[in-house]
């Protein structure tokens, strides 16, 4: 499923702009093949969690190492893994690198592990990484992997910091914490809550699919 | 006949090479999560337990240090040494002078959500809840965490009263939750328009701790008080 995606994603705009292949890598996660923008994978955390600005750039960078570190080991480990237990295989891996990352923000902080609460558990079946594991990785040398996973992590950081700016700032007047609307600001209440994030969501898509067919048309 | 052998062994082969490839990251997997387990367990431990001090200086304000204690079984306060989980524990708070300010309470609740924690001062000298936090909460962002930041709220615990009834035994006006704007009396708690659920929780939870508790402290009062001194 995720090798469909991936290559429909890479016939669509932008291919034209090719660079070096190993920058291509890279960039393609960024915006030609934008996780959330483009191949819209991982929904669950970026509706869930992107209420505020920082809780979005948290789980975005949670979410980027676990990618980063399962890529790794999955394509270093795949002429070692038989083709019929792959699929257990790569989430044993994915679950590892979660319960790290758990671990990580708890000793971080506090605060923070109160604020991203189970969404950090469900990274393990985040549809992003499984997919960049089974589409990527497992084909692919190590090079390559982790520049695919820095792409699409940073791209998955992205999207989310997009989504959490526009609710944080409408629902809650502020930017990190920070307000910038006069006191006078009546907050969108409905910004924070799903049914903003389903709007928020479908206003960035808007523009994003607006932006393709400019590109194609041109 | 001879394909069918080949056939046999290429399999189990192939078993041994999955069997192989499971335990193999399994190892590995274990040996990172023991390793970052080890390695982060006393930091985590440390801050969850700076985070709870800071919690209990909030809710009794004015106090330099504290000490912990559980109730036992038999309805009796001791100085906590080893924490046991299960155990109802307040934390007693001093000023310079060795003085009791107030005892933190921890207390929880069924909330919207979940499960709400909460930790409040009270002062056994005045008979009064001085001080309210709240722990742990997943009260939908944006209107139930208003019990965490509303002021408007919060002010009903700055000076709450939680006065005894004549024999001890029980408070003799319980916490009782009202609606917004309807507060008329010092014992009940205002709740907020938008957080219904949420805040009158907050009450109950209240309501249901101070009840059992704060007879068994204002009767333990000097137990608190003299335990300082002896140090």
């Amino acid at each position: 499923m995720g090798n469909q995606i991936h290559d429909k994603a890479n016939t669509g705009f932008l291919s034209s702009l090719k660079g070096s292949p190993s920058t291509d890598e890279f960039i393609k996660g960024l915006w030609r093949d934008n996780p959330v923008f483009i191949q819209v994978l991982g929904m669950c955390p970026v509706l869930a969690v992107s209420n505020t600005a920082e809780n979005a750039l948290a789980m975005g960078l949670a979410t980027a190492f676990v990618l980063l570190m399962s890529n790794i080991l999955v394509s270093s480990l795949r002429n070692f893994i038989p083709k019929q237990v792959r699929i257990a295989s790569y989430i044993l891996i994915i679950a590892t690198f979660v319960t790290i990352t758990d671990y990580a923000i708890q000793a971080i902080s506090v605060e923070l592990h109160k604020s991203l609460g189970a969404f950090i558990s469900l990274i393990v079946v985040n549809c992003l990484i499984l997919s960049r594991a089974e589409a990527f990785a497992s084909k692919n040398s190590i090079g390559k992997s982790i520049l695919d996973a820095l792409g699409m992590g940073l791209g998955f950081v992205f999207a989310l910091f997009c989504l959490g700016a526009v609710r944080e700032i409408m629902g809650n007047g502020s930017l990190f914490g920070f307000p910038i609307f006069p006191s006078t600001f009546q907050n969108w209440i409905v910004m924070i809550l799903p049914a903003g994030g389903f709007f928020t969501l479908a206003i960035w898509l808007l523009i994003f699919n607006l932006l393709k067919q400019k590109k194609s048309i041109a | 006949m001879k394909e069918s052998i080949t056939a046999s062994r290429d399999e189990s082969a192939s078993t041994i090479k999955m069997l192989r490839a499971m335990v193999g990251i399994g190892i590995i997997c274990a040996l990172l999560i023991v390793i970052t387990y080890d390695g982060t367990l006393p930091r985590i431990e440390r801050l969850q337990a700076e985070a709870l001090e800071k919690a209990i200086f909030k809710v009794i304000p004015g106090i330099v240090k504290t000490k912990t204690f559980q109730l036992d079984k038999n309805n009796t306060f001791s100085e906590a040494k080893e924490k046991e989980k299960s155990a109802q524990l307040v934390y007693a708070g001093y000023d310079e002078n060795d003085q009791l300010i107030g005892v933190a309470i921890e207390a929880s609740g069924q909330g919207y959500a979940d499960i709400i924690r909460i930790l409040y001062g009270y002062d056994p000298e005045s008979q009064k809840v001085i001080g309210f936090y709240v722990l742990e909460s997943k009260e939908t962002p944006g209107l139930g965490d208003k019990i965490e930041k509303d002021s408007n709220f919060l002010a009903n615990f700055i000076s709450l009263d939680a006065k005894l009834s004549d024999d001890l035994s029980k408070l003799k006006n319980t916490v009782i939750p009202v609606k917004q704007g309807a507060k008329v009396n010092e014992w009940e708690v205002e709740g907020i328009t938008g957080a219904t659920i949420s805040s009158r929780a907050i009450g109950n939870i209240l309501d249901a701790s101070t009840n059992k508790l704060l007879p068994l402290i204002y009767s333990n009062k000097e137990l608190f008080s003299t335990k300082s001194k002896e140090e």
